[in-house]
């Protein structure tokens, strides 16, 4: 199939501009302006709507394929979200109107705040900051609102732990906030192992990490111990929210005693991953970070008014350029207004439910590290695959592939060997799970007969196998003409 | 209430049996009881025609009615229809970050040929997938010069965007790692005042074409003198502009990054934008992000793939890159479609008609009694100093149906009366003649 470049004709194009005078450059003066054209295709509007159309089919996605990716919650992100996010009255808005009149912007001051009390009942959290574009984003505020605390109180601290199992962006925002990192290994029963936690823990810890539940999907059995020794050191207790799907109306960050929390709205709160962003990282801190929020806050006043509020004192400042990827927001506001207090009890209740019965129903097929109840995603290994017949959870990937199942995540967490990381999420209906089952067993039994199959698999898609090493070395990254 | 879990009663009954537990409530048996919420109060739900009037209603208490002149680094340029109906398919939109090649072709082949055509655009020979915003964008770039030569102190030009530098100023503060801002002259980059900083500390020199004040420049001897001290020249630029502006690649400049949103995107109040991030070859190993790279599969077809890996966060954890996962890649994907439906001349019409339209503007702004426009070489922005403050004059002009332009003094306080007005191709000669009509009755 060729690159959109390859189809382009000179003289042709997609869009008619209308008339433009070239003289007008004469302004600016020819040591200031480009000397070589701009390399853009000429196509037509059919040629570019059929191009990225056929590039679509291409790919699998929720809306045409189950995608029990561990850790992304790939749960059905409701239509209505993007058609309420592409109103004109949210979608024409400029952003620097909110520094010029507050009186125009109110109904997206008004969904900020509303949104922000929302997901602070939800997190048990006292204060709320909307600027994070992505999870990671997120941590990395919390990283910074952390930093902004120690100091305040002059602490000198330059460690962060964290647990072994976590999402590599945890030691990576902390790496990126200026922190050392102490990696705790997870014991047998799946949480963290608390006799080396406890050497690693002193008084120059700034804080902890902790998913909650783990990348396991185990809620935390240790959770009430290791808050207390972090207590103790003053360490603040950050809690990666990618799995806050697994918890809803059943246990809150604040109540357990987390000082600072990022949700991930792109995957508990139902907007939609777009192929890989944009998401948005929302960041609640408990009572005594509020005065380390990044400005401008979106404040209440007296008489109802929504306006900015930048007279934070000990803010850290801003991360993004004003409120955050607002079209995620009011998403992410469509979805929790939607379902309430009870229909967000449900999704976890129903998350939870769906991954537990894929753990039982697999559980004699594939070996199970952790094999106890789970919460919204169950970790399976393929080494009794591996042993018998040399499969690997790769080649178990790529026959799902085939079978017209997007994989679950591999090869994480890093501590389970030939990891299988499973996550339904609960839009899943009990007919495609069993279809899932179904095929997974399949695998499993020609990992005996016929593993041959499964290596030279997938055989239906666009490509099979790209050569991954060729692609680091010989890094063709742009199309040339 | 909206529901979108498609259990029946009788399903969770047969799914209980077969887990082996009495109740759903069973399952949550690890949380413990003192760990339970001390409240969960939120609104019953609602259904989605309720949830849709409500929202409707809360878009209707933002002002969107006005003809609007604001820029700043954000722009109202026209969108194609055929951007809004590629980016909503759902097979690109509901799907996650392409790890598995054989199931994301389509993302995958699109990103390469975003990459190729911010690559192309640039001058530069490689871009990534996209980072967050402009800011981000910006301070990652700062992050790879500092990793690159070890120093600790950059230059960044006043004239670079405020919110950027702010963002930057944030990130910057816990890693020792101190900025130094170069003032600007009247509106135009000071550059014999940025060499005088340059010296054996210095990591990198960030400036802005055009800056915030619509000053267009050439910095291709200030990243000739920087590059003699081993200094990474960073050039931060408006992707539209480089429809006819003097590219980062042509005044070489080591890495080039922007605010993307002007390629197809929404103001939407501030996001979702689009971090643009190019560089030369020599540091395509250090850039953050996901990077596509073209290579064969088994049965030697062309295939798209993840590649670079090792410097992100899933393999390198703390010595990683950046921390970065999450990026903007449906805002790409809206790039590369409104790039490729633009094409080579509608880009650089779009480019051209803009600043006709601005050059219309400045023109008519003369004339009016009180107002000076300050000097200097622009391109669809320029700055206005008026005989009053200008955010009184910008809220007087919004009553009359204008969104006259951003306020300097908003992020530099002595300049309480400049006004930075930017016009696009959506503006049309009468929205200008009743602009230029509106301003003199409001300073009268």
């Amino acid at each position: 199939m060729k690159l959109i470049f390859e189809k382009s004709v000179p003289g042709r194009t997609g869009v008619s501009m209308g008339a433009a005078d070239e003289s007008v450059l004469k302004s600016i003066g020819d040591r200031y302006l480009r000397a070589t054209d701009s390399g853009l295709p000429e196509v037509s509007e059919l040629d570019v709507v059929r191009h990225y159309l056929r590039l679509s089919q291409l790919n699998f996605s929720v809306d045409t394929h189950f995608y029990p990716l561990g850790s992304c919650t790939m749960k059905y992100n409701p239509k209505v979200n993007e058609a309420v996010s592409s109103l004109p009255g949210f979608a024409g808005l400029h952003p620097y109107l909110a520094y010029i009149d507050e009186g125009s912007v109110q109904g997206s001051l008004e969904l900020i705040h509303t949104l922000s009390s929302f997901l602070a009942e939800i997190t048990g959290m006292a204060g709320v900051t909307t600027q994070p574009y992505a999870g990671a984003h997120g941590e990395l505020a919390g990283i910074l609102l952390m930093a902004a605390y120690h100091r305040s109180r002059g602490n000198k601290k330059r460690v962060v732990i964290v647990p072994d199992e976590a999402h590599g962006t945890n030691p990576a925002s902390a790496a990126m906030g200026g922190y050392d990192v102490v990696s705790i290994p997870v014991n047998s029963g799946g949480g963290m192992d608390l006799e080396r936690f406890r050497e690693a823990m002193n008084d120059e810890v700034a804080g902890v990490m902790l998913t909650l539940p783990n990348t396991l999907g185990m809620f935390h059995p240790e959770i009430r111990e290791i808050v207390e020794m972090a207590r103790k050191h003053d360490a603040l207790l950050y809690n990666d929210g990618a799995n806050l799907n697994a918890i809803l109306g059943k246990a809150r960050p604040g109540d357990i005693g987390f000082d600072i929390v990022h949700m991930n709205l792109h995957k508990t709160f139902s907007t939609p991953h777009g192929g890989g962003g944009p998401g948005a990282g929302v960041v609640a801190v408990s009572e005594k970070l509020v005065d380390f929020l990044p400005t401008p806050v979106v404040a209440r006043a007296d008489d109802g008014k929504f306006y900015l509020d930048f007279s934070l004192k000990n803010s850290i400042g801003s991360l993004a350029s004003f409120f955050g990827n607002f079209a995620v927001l009011v998403r992410a506001a469509v979805y929790i207004m939607m379902l309430g207090r009870e229909g967000l009890i449900d999704v976890s209740e129903k998350a939870v439910l769906n991954a537990n019965y894929i753990r039982v129903k697999l559980a004699p097929y594939y070996d199970l590290p952790y094999n106890r109840t789970c919460m919204h995603e169950c970790v399976f290994s393929a080494r009794r695959q591996v042993r018998k017949s040399g499969v690997h959870a790769i080649d178990i990937a790529k026959a799902l592939i085939e079978r017209g199942f997007h994989p679950p995540t591999i090869y994480f967490p890093l501590v389970v060997d030939e990891a299988l990381m499973i996550e339904p999420t609960e839009t899943e209906s009990k007919e495609t799970i069993d279809a899932f089952i179904d095929a997974m067993i399949d695998i499993a039994n020609l990992a005996d007969t016929d593993p041959g199959r499964l290596k030279n698999a997938p055989n239906n898609t666009p490509v099979s196998r790209p050569d991954e090493t060729r692609a680091a070395r010989e890094l063709k990254l742009t199309w040339n003409p | 209430m909206a529901v979108y879990t498609p259990h029946t009663q009788d399903e969770i009954l047969q799914m209980l049996n077969a887990i082996g537990v009495n109740s759903v409530e069973d399952l949550f048996a690890d949380i413990p009881s003192t760990l339970r919420p001390k409240s969960f109060d939120l609104p019953p739900g609602v259904t989605e025609h309720e949830a849709s009037a409500y929202f409707n209603a809360l878009s209707r208490r933002n002002a969107t009615g006005y003809v609007s002149f604001l820029g700043g680094g954000y722009y109202d340029h026209f969108i194609p229809a055929a951007v809004d109906a590629i980016a909503s398919r759902s097979e690109f939109v509901t799907a996650y970050t392409p790890y598995q090649p054989e199931a994301s072709q389509g993302t995958l082949r699109a990103i390469f040929e975003y990459q190729s055509m911010i690559a192309a655009l640039t001058g530069l020979d490689f871009a990534n997938a996209s980072l967050y915003d402009g800011g981000t964008a910006l301070y990652e770039a700062i992050a790879m010069a500092v990793r690159s030569n070890g120093r600790r102190r950059v230059i960044v030009d006043a004239g670079v965007n405020p919110l950027f530098r702010r963002i930057v100023a944030t990130y910057a503060v816990n890693i020792d790692v101190e900025i130094i801002e170069s003032d600007l002259k009247d509106i135009a980059t000071d550059q014999k005042r940025i060499e005088s900083f340059f010296d054996e500390a210095v990591s990198a020199v960030v400036v802005q074409d055009p800056n915030f004040f619509g000053s267009v420049d050439d910095y291709e001897s200030l990243f000739a003198r920087a590059r003699e001290k081993d200094i990474v020249g960073i050039h931060v630029f408006y992707p539209l502009s480089l429809g006819v502006l003097k590219t980062p690649g042509e005044m070489k400049a080591d890495i080039a990054v922007g605010e993307g949103q002007s390629l197809g995107m929404p103001l939407s109040f501030g996001g979702p934008y689009l971090g643009l991030m190019a560089v030369d070859r020599k540091y395509v190993r250090k850039m953050p992000g996901r990077i596509v790279g073209e290579t064969a599969d088994r049965n030697g077809m062309k295939a798209y793939v993840l590649t670079l890996q090792a410097r992100e966060q899933h393999i390198r954890r703390e010595k990683a890159s950046s921390n970065i996962c999450s990026n903007q890649a449906l805002c790409a994907l809206r790039a590369v479609v409104y790039l490729s439906l633009l094409g080579k001349e509608g880009f650089r019409k779009a480019a051209i008609i803009s600043m006709e339209r601005a050059e219309y503007l400045r023109h008519s702004m003369k004339k009016i009694r009180g107002v000076e426009v300050l000097k200097g070489r622009t391109f669809n922005e320029f700055t206005v100093a008026l005989p009053g403050p200008a955010i009184d004059f910008a809220r007087a002009m919004l009553a009359e149906g204008f969104a006259a332009g951003v306020p300097a003094s908003l992020f530099y306080p002595d300049r309480p009366d400049q006004l930075v007005v930017a016009a696009t191709e959506k503006i049309s000669i009468d929205d200008i003649d009743r602009y230029t009509s509106a301003a003199k009755k409001v300073l009268s």
